[in-house]
């Protein structure tokens, strides 16, 4: 299908755009104060229950740091996502036939040590001991054997630095770095972190879609959310290896894999996912995309350096009328096209180009992107003193206590100056910030951050506004999925007139 | 008269019970069938059981199936002694490896604690019916030579008659002993299907062989909705 609509497209001129709806997120890192609420809500709604223990679909990791499941940015540990092979890109687990091969055992799966063990604590104890010497203790016991346990890891054990040696010391992304740039971000003076919050991404180019033997996991076609058929599902976990993200998980009682489904839900509902509504700092926002089907390949395709310029190329101005003209005939709803015009993704991503995906270089094209953290510049030693003062009033982006090429490492795929380009915009914005409420810099200092950005005050009061002072609304703008007509987009209610009731009644038990 | 139930009873029960149930399972009950992988709670020993035992009893499976499909072929094939010790020294092979295979894995069910969680009774039942059948097979591949050239002659007749509802058991009838329980087994095995993990192997995905990578459904086909005169317009959903 792909190569006949780029054939009719290069002999005819016919097909110019094939546009479709993406709900897409961005996470403002700056914001981020790693309070693990949005993991709590999810885990709450979501994953509280046997086989799901432990399961987080949306977690909250520190920086540097190895994550959860461990070291899962290491893809020549787990191979997922896509890599350029040759002239295209395929699966780094191996295509359709060494699927095939590994069904049996797949070799690159993370198992539950990789995560860690579920554990509770045997409060009853704390009442049903006999009387002792010793204060009773609520022993802790495995979810998954019910026997005593030492818990050695959990989801979030890297916490703040928490056990740095083992975690911060082992991040992926420092394989980039120099020794004595790794020797000088653990100095104590220096020392620094900011936190992840990880979900799913729901990509416009999924692995685990594409990895999965059975056909059971999709993306929606009207807003993007891919989901897992769990009467489809046959539990060959290739999904679990694929998304380099680790964010597709095997439920061991059931022999199901899960995933994040972005509330779905609650979006057609018109409410925002339960992690977005609970969050404390009002990081995430989330909004509709149009993007240009037809490049999906040949994005996923480009060169490293280039993968998010391309990226932000597949998304469409929704303004744009010859863009409204092919998404009304591909049926999108008028309302899609009002919520994308007021999308707050939008303007963070594309017209202010403040947000980046997280690791473009797994080519799964994520619709998630990061406000990279704009980590104050550092103190030092300097002769035996604290030496706090700079030259400038916030000091200089480049020497900022994240190396510029950590941040790489993590949001572009390794091209510095596309991250640094970020930061002086968000650093524009905060000296422009300064400049109004304050006015004690020199005017010299604001106009060059500002020229050096090329923003103009507007912008610079736009993009505070959105980031310091939003609304529910402005964060938030879903596209109505039609409450009245929402249910279709999972059944067709005809075919259940009559009856009494929708959807997936079977009770979630392991089969024999 | 015990031939009667256990050549011509049996296997008709078995039949029915496996097509009927299966369906059933599928199309009733689809969010049970699974192939019950527990790689996530042990995936370290599971590669030396899983590989050799699937290996193994594909290769038995597929080497049965031409003994059934094409008895003339394997049975010309076999008129070069050279041609035969191939066959039956793989075979056996195989079935060693099938062997070697199930032990491992029955002894990681055993000795992990995390794999006891996700043990059922008819866990313990595919054990049993599958040692019984790999064991008898290698006796008689042993003991009864060369099991390739007779089973196309009694068996692929004997299989032939039954599906053709015309059972002719005196064939059957005069096998030795481990040959009758090689078969009883193996129709036992056929009739849990459906309430067993065997029930996997009826879902093996081969059409991802065929499919594109990327799957994309629209639940919804709005566009077809506001054009169409239709009462019930809209696409029925092909995802629950």
């Amino acid at each position: 299908m792909y190569w006949f609509r780029k054939w009719i497209k290069l002999n005819f001129k016919l097909l110019d755009m094939n546009v479709r709806s993406q709900i897409a997120m961005v996470f403002h890192l700056d914001k981020c104060i790693g309070c693990h609420t949005c993991s709590i809500a999810c885990k709450n709604i979501w994953t509280d229950r046997k086989g799901a223990e432990y399961m987080w679909w949306n977690n909250v990791e520190t920086k540097p740091g190895t994550g959860y499941p461990s070291k899962w940015e290491d893809q020549d540990i787990y191979k997922g996502g896509w890599a350029k092979d040759g002239k295209g890109i395929t699966l780094r687990m191996g295509g359709k036939l060494k699927g095939f091969k590994n069904i049996f055992h797949n070799p690159n799966m993370p198992v539950l040590d990789d995560y860690y063990e579920p554990f509770t604590y045997k409060y009853e104890n704390l009442f049903t001991a006999p009387e002792g010497d010793d204060q009773p203790v609520a022993i802790p016991v495995s979810l998954i054997t019910g026997e005593p346990m030492t818990p050695k890891s959990g989801p979030n054990w890297d916490d703040d630095l928490g056990g740095s040696k083992e975690y911060a010391r082992q991040d992926v992304n420092m394989k980039d770095l120099s020794p004595e740039e790794q020797e000088a971000m653990f100095q104590l003076e220096r020392m620094t972190f900011h936190y992840l919050p990880r979900m799913c991404n729901h990509c416009l180019n999924p692995a685990c879609v594409a990895a999965c033997p059975s056909g059971a996991i999709y993306k929606r076609g009207e807003d993007g959310i891919v989901l897992i058929n769990q009467k489809k599902c046959r539990a060959w976990r290739m999904c679990v290896t694929a998304c380099p993200y680790k964010k597709s998980y095997y439920n061991w009682t059931t022999g199901k894999s899960e995933k994040c489904l972005l509330c779905y839900p609650r979006l057609e509902n018109g409410q925002t996912p339960a992690c977005m509504q609970s969050c404390v700092g009002r990081i995430r926002y989330l909004g509709v995309m149009l993007y240009d089907a037809d490049k999906i390949y040949e994005v996923a395709n480009s060169e490293d350096h280039d993968l998010v310029e391309q990226q932000k190329a597949i998304y469409l101005d929704p303004n744009n009328p010859e863009v409204i003209k092919a998404a009304r005939a591909n049926g999108i709803a008028e309302s899609t096209i009002e919520s994308a015009q007021k999308s707050p993704v939008y303007k963070f991503v594309i017209k202010w180009g403040l947000a980046l995906p997280l690791h473009p270089e797994f080519r799964t094209l994520p619709n998630l992107f990061y406000v990279p953290p704009l980590l104050p510049t550092m103190a030092f030693v300097k002769n035996d003193t604290y030496e706090t003062t700079t030259d400038q009033f916030w000091g200089a982006i480049s020497k900022s206590r994240l190396p510029m090429r950590y941040l790489a490492s993590l949001f572009t795929a390794g091209n510095e100056s596309a991250v640094e380009t970020v930061l002086k915009k968000l650093m524009a914005v905060r000296l422009h910030r300064r400049d109004v409420t304050v006015g004690d810099l020199p005017a010299t200092e604001v106009k060059d951050a500002m020229r050096d950005s090329i923003m103009d005050k507007e912008t610079a009061d736009a993009i505070f506004r959105l980031t310091s002072l939003p609304l529910f609304d402005d964060r938030f703008v879903i596209p109505p999925a039609h409450r009245e007509e929402a249910m279709e987009m999972l059944e067709s209610t005809a075919d259940t007139k009559g009856n009494s009731g929708f959807g997936f009644i079977e009770k979630p038990k392991r089969g024999l | 008269m015990s031939n009667y139930f256990f050549f011509i009873g049996l296997p008709y029960a078995a039949l029915v019970i496996m097509i009927m149930g299966s369906a059933s399972r599928y199309f009733n009950f689809g969010f049970k069938v699974s192939s019950l992988s527990s790689q996530f709670l042990e995936g370290h020993q599971l590669f030396y059981g899983s590989q050799p035992f699937h290996w193994g009893l594909s290769f038995l499976f597929f080497g049965h199936l031409i003994g059934f499909l094409f008895p003339r072929s394997v049975i010309a094939w076999n008129s070069i002694p050279l041609r035969l010790f191939i066959l039956e020294i793989s075979a056996f092979g195989f079935g060693i490896l099938a062997l070697v295979g199930l032990i491992l894995l029955v002894f990681r069910r055993i000795l992990n604690r995390r794999l006891h969680m996700v043990t059922s009774v008819m866990d313990i039942v595919v054990y049993v019916i599958l040692t019984v059948q790999i064991v008898t097979g290698l006796w008689i591949a042993f003991f009864f030579r060369w099991g390739s050239s007779w089973f196309a002659s009694v068996l692929t007749p004997y299989i032939n008659s039954v599906l053709t509802l015309d059972p002719d058991i005196k064939a059957v009838s005069a096998l030795p002993i481990m040959i009758k329980i090689h078969l009883v087994s193996a129709f036992t095995m056929i009739a849990v299907i459906p309430y067993t993990r065997f029930m996997h192997f009826l879902v093996f995905p081969i059409s991802y062989l065929w499919r594109s990578y990327q799957y994309v459904i629209w639940n919804w086909d709005r566009k077809k909705i506001r054009n169409s005169t239709d009462l019930y317009p809209g696409v029925k959903s092909r995802n629950n």
